[in-house]
């Protein structure tokens, strides 16, 4: 027999051993097909930083007839779910308190008059800021509308006196996600994760799982060489990380019509690259361990850093430079990129080739180490 | 003229820090022969045994098995040996089959081969009905025979057993110790730790380790002469008694 097709036949026998054990435990074949089905309809709804639902409390001291048109236009706006009444801003204050508001407009007695006499009038707004986001969002929206009324009642008077204003009116447009939503941008992203999650925490579990079993001392008593057997742990979670990932195409079509604007095919070979790169992590958190609670607790706080260090949730563009030069050690923040970039924007492989290389080094280095920190004894 | 050892060990030691599990201990085993590893619990018999396999270095001095050094050498060692430990290292959720087709395929048989060898074995254990059966499913004894089968199943020259019968009953004690005859006859030499005195009984040759030194290597019937005892039992008893160690 000859060498080389020796060594094939070896890792032939490893791998389908592989397989065998894979789909034989009873529990990962349903996380195979549950875990993306919540991951890709239930997430990109939860997830979204939209900020919608709000309850404004408005204490209107004017009672006039422009007053009760502000009230008017702010209780029809489609993201203020509530709108109440207050009497007093003491009222209205208490009302926040017991969380029924997250905005107070409080509009001063006078608003009517000293609009029609042509001075100033001043609304006063209170937010709620514990959740920065949501208030910082929201005081938008309000600035927006109430710069939308003003205008419009300039608009009026003007009219009636005729004179017209010269005005800049700023247009924006939105590429890559016309509808400005965060269902697009969250599903590429979460694609990302979940392979993340799987193909992360199964080798983080499958190497010290044999340590548990003592099988590895059996293997290690055996010619075996040292890339055969991580090549034989890493293949099967290859065409896992790929069969996810096709599975969550489906499902973000089929969910919300989303369909990759790049090349399928370069979505695959980003895919690879980085199932190489999770995966080899956890083989080598796992050849460090030994136990499987000590590899799941390891890879746990990887995962947690990778997610939020990745720009799943928050733009990596505002994070501080100092944290934004960690995620350049963050294999997850590549992939969400060029997810993104692929789904939303259609490029291509040689707009996206930096991410590519990052992805590749990477996994030349956690893959060496995967096979290096394997000890045979 | 006699045929080369196939195990020499000179002066192998090894140290874990400040602790020496085996210190510096000599001794060779021939072709075919069935030789018993003894010593008490902690006596450094897994850690010798462990070097020999190619599974942990020596902190000093060489062995070589099967005429390779296990330290420069020990994938080469790894290819002409058979290993069964007392942590039975049979894949629990694969069937008979598939254990043995994985490690026949491991050590380089052709699927043909492994398929005819199976067969055989299988009648010969009595286990052609268990076939397809996983190996969670077998009980102890049976998963002993199969985990000993395995590690002989590529007819490796030695085989390396670790207390391979901890925890069964003595007949089926009995009928492991007729598998290991069958495999000594088919010139495979047997290395075998044991605390059971009566399987000493059955080897060639039997050494008695104490904190971590052989202290006596010899036939079991001249073991017995020198120390003027009637059974292993004793002899063992009479060494181990003067163990620092335990």
């Amino acid at each position: 027999m000859n060498q080389p097709n020796y060594k094939l036949m070896i890792i032939r026998y490893l791998i389908e051993k592989e397989f065998k054990q894979l789909l034989r435990n009873p529990i990962l074949l349903p996380v195979f097909l549950v875990l993306p089905v919540i991951m890709m309809t239930v997430l990109p709804r939860a997830t979204t930083q939209e900020v919608k639902n709000l309850h404004v409390c408005i204490v209107d001291h004017d009672h006039s007839t422009w007053s009760a048109r502000l009230v008017h236009k702010l209780s029809a706006f489609p993201f203020f779910s509530s709108t109440w009444a207050a009497s007093s801003y003491r009222e209205a204050l208490h009302h926040m308190e017991a969380g029924r508001a997250d905005f107070i407009i409080e509009i001063g007695p006078g608003f009517e008059r000293e609009l029609v006499a042509g001075r100033h009038s001043r609304l006063r707004i209170a937010v709620n800021a514990v959740n920065g986001v949501q208030a910082g969002l929201g005081s938008s929206y309000l600035m927006h509308l109430v710069a939308d009324y003003a205008a419009r009642l300039q608009a009026e008077t003007e009219g009636t006196s005729g004179h017209g204003a010269a005005g800049i009116e700023v247009v924006s447009r939105c590429l890559y996600n016309a509808g400005l939503d965060y269902k697009a941008f969250m599903v590429p992203g979460l694609m990302a994760m979940l392979l993340t999650l799987i193909v992360g925490f199964l080798p983080a579990l499958n190497i010290v799982g044999e340590k548990e079993k003592g099988t590895i001392e059996q293997i290690n008593v055996t010619p075996v060489r040292r890339w055969e057997f991580i090549l034989s742990k890493l293949v099967p979670y290859w065409c896992v990380g790929g069969f996810i990932l096709a599975y969550s195409m489906l499902l973000a079509r089929l969910a919300f019509g989303m369909v990759p604007a790049g090349s399928i095919g370069t979505i695959f070979l980003f895919a690879t690259l980085f199932t190489l790169v999770v995966s080899s992590l956890g083989l080598m958190v796992s050849n460090y361990s030994d136990t499987t609670r000590q590899a799941a607790l390891v890879m746990f706080f990887f995962l947690v850093i990778f997610i939020l260090l990745g720009g799943l949730l928050t733009p990596v563009a505002s994070m501080p430079s100092w944290a934004q030069t960690l995620t350049l050690a963050n294999p997850l923040r590549y992939f969400i990129d060029a997810m993104r970039a692929l789904y939303l924007k259609g490029s291509t492989l040689r707009d996206l080739f930096p991410l590519c290389r990052a992805l590749a080094i990477y996994a030349v280095i956690v893959w060496t180490w995967a096979i290096v920190s394997y000890r045979k004894h | 003229m006699k045929a080369k050892p196939v195990i020499i060990a000179q002066g192998l030691t090894k140290r874990f820090g400040t602790f020496t599990a085996t210190d510096h201990i000599s001794f060779h085993v021939d072709k075919g022969e069935i030789f018993g590893f003894l010593g008490a619990n902690g006596a450094g018999k897994t850690t010798a045994m462990r070097m020999l396999c190619g599974l942990s270095r020596p902190t000093e001095g060489t062995a070589t098995v099967a005429g390779f050094d296990v330290c420069r050498e020990a994938e080469q060692v790894k290819r002409h040996i058979g290993y069964m430990s007392q942590k039975f290292a049979l894949y629990d959720d694969l069937t008979v089959y598939e254990n043995l087709r994985l490690f026949g395929g491991i050590y380089g048989m052709g699927g043909k081969a492994i398929r005819e060898k199976a067969v055989f074995l299988l009648q010969e254990l009595g286990l052609a009905t268990e076939r397809d059966t996983r190996v969670q499913a077998l009980p102890l004894g049976w998963k002993q025979k199969l985990a000993f089968s395995l590690s002989i199943f590529h007819e490796p020259k030695i085989v390396f057993l670790d207390e391979p019968t901890g925890g069964v009953d003595p007949v089926t004690r009995r009928q492991f110790w007729e598998l290991i005859y069958r495999a000594a006859d088919r010139g495979i030499t047997v290395f075998v730790t044991t605390h059971y005195m009566d399987e000493a009984e059955y080897c060639d040759r039997v050494s008695i380790m104490v904190d971590g030194q052989i202290e006596a290597l010899d036939t079991p019937s001249a073991l017995k002469r020198r120390f003027g005892a009637d059974t292993m039992y004793d002899v063992f008893l009479r060494l181990a008694r003067t163990a620092r160690r335990t």
